[in-house]
């Protein structure tokens, strides 16, 4: 086929297979049959993937650009199609995730007029996209693609829409192919890090006393795991991550104290209370392991290292700001810095681990923590764990120790619920080789539990868990300890057989009960590979989630221990 | 609490559909209201200027410009707020005056350098260029006759000197 018989459809797909798409997730319409029929007639190396949903197909986008750190496209129709896309383009948007979302369009001449399934996305995107087109010439195809995929993955990633009208695509394409891009406002190469401020952020370091590094995104999207690891090796501090900072420092380190926030490891909390010094590499500073900002590390030297100027001073106003690359600056300042002398903080922070160490009863009814913990214990922990949104979610984060990048998929700064299935999906399209695992409750499987269909299709042999306890736990965990246990639509009475869900599907559908079933069933799961599973934990009820840091409340006022009965007020956990 | 204060922006955009909408977004979400806005072509094709008056708590602004610089096509955003520029907006006022009152009009235009665009039996239109206080003054004069209808260009602004707005 040559450029002189293309049509705006075919270009768009050769032009997104020449920037090095490989997965296209979605479903068609009226307005995309050309581009699915450029599909075929382009013999493209794109593999296209049918998704029940596209809100599952966002997802699934997401999860493998999570997994692999490279983008994959959306590919919806317009109207309900484009904007089932949103909740997914804003879940990419929050967490810096790159994404390309091709949307079909109603014809030109149309648009405005209140076509069949016209909707303007275009206009309802722009506050979650980190940019998007309206493609008004056939011509602009290959200038628009190549835009659009640089911006999505360079600087701070994030999600780019094309919205591309039916004529449009059918035009034919008189065009440039190698058309360059015209992005003058648009400089994301990250400048050198400032001698002068490494020198000021290692002098920093030699007279801290209890440094603590905390990593975030950042650090996972610029591959500055291995500096940073060096680093905290080298000034022998501790290093703690946000969510979506796990795999970013290994988390079997012994200098790991894991997640700190609302519901991190109370060492961590309590090691970001007492520091002197915390050095934020690529985290956003996010309400979430703020507790109150004005109080954040109210007495440490805050140091923040970040590619986006937007976030500095945002929440939490630095005495030392550092723009960069995580990666350029950590490795700037391993050379910088000297070997301060931190034993006695690590002394401290051992003993912060030995006496408030995560823990739960293993008796009274079946936990979430002891699933997890045992699949941690059969995988060695090697595995892709994608999560949904909520107690589950926060209990693999303390359980499940990530040691490598891009080995953690969840939904952070949008907390989207559905996210956990098709994020899965995704990362086993990009890692066909991993064992890709994903971690629900009840609540959220629901929402996107069609895309089961998906995982069916491809045979993909994720393991898709569904920790059940009936309920949105953590709705009713803060009903319970915020509103005197006034339960309000948390119940999720009617829910199915999650197994016979599966079965259904002709996948294998597996039940866990009791917990001296768990290993035998895990096992069991871990050993079929035929395709995806799903096994339905039936856990206890009304666990709630500890250590908490109630929402407007400072890191000092973590919850550490459950109440002991109705009606008695939690222990707030003493300051040191 | 807030402590609102004007600010003029000045935003240099490649030219392109939406760009504009997208600002607004910025400002809109902040809480930022914006007062005036004029945007004009500069000298170099597909490069369009917006000065930009917003009224807002200066806690915020920081972020704003630094959201609104993120905005793929903006090329530059300053916050002009205290510097030395000139500053200069147009308006068009119609007065109700007959007869009998077009003669003080009148002196109160030629005070302030406003010419008289227009003039029936009824009423004068007035146009003024000047500092946003002085065209204050003007108005201020002119309301003891009936103001029938104002309209206002909104600020536009450009650093004296070497100094590139």
């Amino acid at each position: 086929m040559t450029k002189a018989s293309f049509d705006g459809a075919q270009t768009l797909v050769k032009c997104l297979e020449a920037q090095g798409i490989e997965y296209m997730f979605g479903i068609p319409g009226g307005a995309t049959i050309p581009i699915f029929d450029a599909l075929v007639t382009t013999g493209t190396k794109i593999k296209f993937v049918l998704t029940r949903h596209e809100q599952s197909a966002t997802h699934m986008a997401d999860g493998y650009a999570r997994a692999t750190g490279r983008p994959a496209a959306v590919l919806v129709t317009s109207g309900p199609g484009a904007t089932n896309t949103v909740t997914g383009i804003m879940t990419a948007h929050i967490d810096s995730v790159p994404m390309i979302v091709v949307c079909g369009q109603a014809v030109t001449h149309m648009l405005g007029k209140d076509a069949f399934q016209e909707a303007d996305i275009y206009g309802m995107t722009m506050p979650i996209v980190k940019h998007s087109y309206l493609i008004r010439d056939t011509n602009h195809i290959p200038r628009i693609v190549r835009e659009a995929v640089h911006i999505a993955t360079t600087g701070r990633p994030g999600p780019v829409l094309i919205d591309v009208p039916k004529d449009i695509s059918m035009a034919p394409f008189q065009g440039d192919l190698e058309a360059p891009m015209e992005l003058p406002g648009y400089h994301p190469e990250a400048a050198a890090p400032d001698p002068a401020t490494i020198r000021a952020i290692g002098d920093a370091l030699q007279r801290a006393h209890k440094p603590v590094i905390l990593i975030g995104h950042g650090v996972i999207i610029s591959d500055a795991c291995a500096a940073i690891r060096a680093l905290a090796e080298k000034i022998h501090a501790p290093v703690t991550s946000t969510l979506l900072g796990k795999g970013g420092f290994p988390e079997s380190h012994v200098l790991s104290l894991g997640m700190l926030g609302m519901h991190g490891t109370a060492y961590a909390n309590k090691a970001v209370v007492e520091a002197d010094l915390i050095l934020n590499f690529g985290s956003r500073f996010d309400d979430r392991i703020l507790g109150v900002p004005a109080r954040f590390g109210r007495d440490a030297v805050k140091i923040h290292v970040d590619i986006d100027p937007g976030e500095i001073g945002k929440m939490v106003k630095p005495e030392i700001v550092c723009l960069g690359d995580a990666r350029q600056v950590a490795e700037a300042l391993l050379k910088a810095v000297g070997r301060p002398d931190t034993a006695a903080w690590i002394k401290e922070i051992n003993a912060l681990k030995k006496d408030f160490p995560l823990h739960y009863r293993r008796t009274g009814g079946l936990k979430m923590q002891h699933i997890i913990e045992e699949l941690y214990t059969l995988t060695g922990g090697k595995a892709v764990v994608a999560t949904d949104v909520g107690q589950h979610q926060m209990w693999t984060a303390q359980y499940w120790k990530v040691d490598r990048r891009n080995d953690w998929l969840s939904s952070g700064g949008a907390g989207t619920m559905g996210f956990g299935l098709p994020a899965a999906i995704g990362a086993q399209f990009g890692r066909p080789k991993d064992l890709v695992v994903s971690f629900s409750g009840d609540g959220g499987f629901q929402m996107t539990m069609p895309d089961f269909a998906t995982a069916c299709n491809h045979k993909l042999p994720i393991k898709a868990i569904v920790l059940n306890n009936s309920y949105l736990g953590m709705v009713r965990q803060w009903q319970e300890l915020f509103y005197a246990d006034r339960k309000s639509g948390v119940d999720l009475e009617g829910n199915p057989d999650f197994a016979k869900i599966a079965e259904a599907y002709g996948a294998l559908g597996l039940r866990i009960k009791r917990a001296a079933d768990v290993r035998k069933v895990l096992t069991r799961a871990l050993e079929y590979d035929r395709g995806p599973c799903i096994i339905d934990v039936q856990v206890h009820k009304e666990q709630n989630v500890f250590p908490m840091v109630p929402a407007g409340k400072a890191l000092e006022d973590m919850i550490l221990e459950p109440r002991p009965r109705r009606g008695r007020p939690p222990v707030a956990a003493q300051k040191k | 609490m807030q402590n609102n204060c004007t600010h003029t922006l000045s935003v240099v955009v490649a030219n392109k559909p939406g760009v504009l909408a997208r600002i607004a977004h910025v400002f809109a979400r902040r809480g930022f209201n914006i007062d005036s806005l004029v945007v004009s072509s500069s000298m170099e094709g597909n490069v369009s200027r917006m000065t930009i008056t917003a009224l807002g708590d200066p806690s915020n602004l920081g972020q704003i410009i630094e959201q609104v610089k993120k905005l793929v096509d903006v090329i530059h955003c300053t916050d002009h707020t205290g510097e030395d520029v000139v500053v200069k907006e147009m308006a068009l006022v119609k007065v109700h005056a007959g007869p009998a009152a077009r003669t003080e009009v009148l002196q109160v235009a030629d005070h302030f350098g406003a010419e008289s665009v227009d003039m029936t039996e009824t009423s004068m239109i007035l146009m003024v260029v000047g500092d946003t206080d002085m065209i204050e003054a003007m108005l201020k004069l002119l309301t003891k006759f009936k103001i029938v209808e104002l309209c206002r260009t909104g600020k536009v602004l450009m650093a004296r000197g070497e100094l590139p707005t």
